[in-house]
């Protein structure tokens, strides 16, 4: 009856996510008494998953399983599940994590809770906190079936290593047909994903036009960040929706963000209320942004991000 | 085609969120209902088929009558009409199990939901009750076609986006890019007056459990005020970053 959780991997190799979820899923075994066994489709070195804390891993080789799809995938979980008796399945808040999800519910007759962000106050009823209305405020929720599935929020819980060893064995489980085909997947794959990034910058309307988006690429590039903008800024088109944050586009859990040239609107604010710390670049000091932020600097994104560039590339260099 | 159109309504996205009861209720003192942002958007793609490729269009909503304003709105927007299951809408699974007899009832060939509600953000409802009814099942799309039977759609993903095929019959999480910003609809006169007169009808809710239960609720604690940094300063900035938040 270990906790069982899905860790994804790209190309291979774990996501952060992934280490994230397997960590979250040895605190709540301990707290039950019980061990972590994770499941894992096409990556190499699972047993690397024994440094966060998993004992078994649950390893998934199938060709056919390169482009992640809902249903067959969750058909894996659903399995792993069953065959361990896991009373208790963790998966992360990534876009296919949440695809999958609900599917799995069913299949299972689960109760399911996403954008969890702590460890179980109580594993009896079992009471996790997750955000809600857009992180506006947080629910503590009970889920009262048998088996439970938790959607962990990213960054949310951190990475804890242990230094222990996962044994690995073959899992091959029937896999359904799916009724979905993917037929192309257009990613920039040298591009940290907002849902991943432990940094986020991100452009508003102040920024003026999409001619100068170039300094927000050079400030995410020295920080290793995704790039982000507010709501107007995809709908004039100027960079791409899937780069929207907020309540209408993607939430953003990550460690900084930085904003530049946004007002703070409620709708932007609910999506990255979640990120640890927040930095405003605006020219208006009685932008809304200057009362949810931690840091913040009055002045002209045009003078301030390129000093800050400059800054930071600094830092870098004296840090290396 | 049929479509139904699952509407969450939702407290506008300006609502100040509070709770009473001791943190055990949400305070809808003062909140004005919208239909969920992302529902939106698919009630509006809705509108096309039925604008360009001949479909017809219903809206459901699982939720105590003080939702019909809202159905009603989606009725002024296009809908043919609208179906209320008379039962508080308590998680996402029994509101799943609702909805599924809804559409099992109706025999609709396409299910557009919003890939989430902006209020408690489960992203389960769609996923659940594709699962439930044995349709097919695409979230976060931000393009759909139907052609016959066969749909072809395209959906977000972190980092980029993946165009998949699939048949009828169908559920979609829907989200924004499903259509233009600039195409959404605001009710007018004319809509508004012709929505009395299509059919809203209420249906008794069928049995369904509920698998969660949110038993109290809290803000995020207050923030300190924001640390002002001299523009032209941005050493100190950088040394708060480092030093301070530990976050560079
Ligand atoms: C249903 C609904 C859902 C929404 N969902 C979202 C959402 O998910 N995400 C979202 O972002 N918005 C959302 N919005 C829109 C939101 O209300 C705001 O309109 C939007 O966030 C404002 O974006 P902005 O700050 O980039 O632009 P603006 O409001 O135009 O603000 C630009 C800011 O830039 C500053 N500025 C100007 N020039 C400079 C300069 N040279 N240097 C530095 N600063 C400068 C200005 O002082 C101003 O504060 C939603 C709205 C609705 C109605």
């Amino acid at each position: 009856m270990s906790i069982l959780v899905y860790t994804e991997s790209e190309n291979g190799k774990f996501k952060k996510a992934a280490l994230e979820v397997v960590s979250y899923a040895k605190a709540v075994a301990d707290q039950m008494g019980t061990s972590v066994t994770a499941v894992a489709v096409n990556a190499d070195n699972a047993e690397t998953l024994g440094n966060y804390g998993a004992s078994k891993v649950l390893l998934v080789k199938d060709e056919s399983l390169k482009a992640f799809n809902a249903k067959k995938y969750a058909a894996i979980v659903e399995n792993a599940a069953k065959n361990e008796g896991s009373k208790v399945v963790v998966v992360s808040a990534s876009a296919d994590s949440k695809y999958l999800a609900p599917l799995l519910a069913v299949g299972l007759d689960a109760g399911y809770v996403s954008n969890v962000v702590a460890a179980p106050s109580n594993v009896s009823p079992f009471t996790v906190k997750h955000s809600a209305f857009t992180n506006k405020a947080f629910a503590n929720t009970e889920i009262t079936t048998d088996v439970k599935i938790v959607g962990l929020s990213n960054n949310s819980f951190g990475l804890v290593e242990s230094g222990g060893s996962a044994s690995v064995e073959d899992f091959s489980p029937s896999i359904p047909e799916s009724g979905v085909t993917v037929e192309s997947v257009d990613k920039a794959t040298d591009k940290v994903s907002i849902a991943d990034a432990e940094i986020v910058v991100s452009g508003g309307r102040g920024l003026k036009g999409p001619e100068n988006w170039g300094m927000i690429e050079e400030l995410a590039e020295v920080l290793g960040a995704a790039t982000a903008c507010s709501k107007p800024v995809s709908d004039l088109g100027w960079r791409p929706h899937g780069e929207h944050v907020g309540q209408t586009g993607k939430p953003v859990a990550s460690n900084l963000y930085i904003a530049i040239g946004i007002s703070g609107a409620i709708q932007h604010l609910a999506g990255i209320n979640s990120s640890k710390v927040k930095v405003v670049i605006n020219t208006d000091p009685e932008a809304p942004f200057f009362k949810a932020a931690d840091y913040g600097v009055v002045g002209d994104a045009f003078e301030v991000v390129p000093k800050l560039i400059e800054k930071l590339k600094a830092f870098k260099a004296a840090n290396a | 085609m049929k479509i139904l159109v699952c509407i969450s309504h939702v407290p506008d996205t300006t609502s100040k969120i509070n709770f009473t009861d001791g943190d055990t209720k949400f305070d809808t003192n003062g909140v004005q209902y919208v239909i969920n942002p992302n529902d939106e958007f698919g009630l509006t793609r809705a509108m096309w088929f039925k604008e360009k490729q001949g479909a017809s269009v219903d809206v459901v909503n699982v939720g105590g009558s003080e939702t019909e304003p809202t159905l009603r709105k989606a009725l002024a927007i296009g809908a043919d009409s609208a179906i209320r299951v008379n039962t508080p809408a308590t998680d996402g699974y029994a509101v799943a199990k609702q909805l599924a007899k809804v559409v099992n009832d109706g025999g609709y060939d396409l299910v557009i939901a919003g890939r989430e509600s902006i209020d408690y953000n489960g992203t389960m409802v769609p996923g659940m009750l594709a699962a439930m009814i044995g349709a097919n099942f695409v979230t976060n799309c931000i393009s759909l076609e139907v052609d016959g039977t066969s749909a072809k759609a395209v959906r977000e993903i972190d980092g980029g986006k993946e165009t998949v095929s699939t048949s009828l019959p169908l559920v979609i999480g829907g989200q924004k890019g499903l259509v233009e910003e600039s195409d959404l609809r605001i009710p007018n006169m004319r809509g508004i007056m012709m929505a009395r007169k299509k059919p809203l009808t209420v249906v008794e809710p069928i049995d369904a459990t509920t698998e969660t239960n949110a038993v109290s609720f809290e803000k995020p604690a207050p923030k300190g005020a924001v640390k002002l940094v001299d523009a032209d300063n941005i050493d100190e900035l950088v040394n708060l970053l480092h030093n301070e938040a530990k976050v560079i």
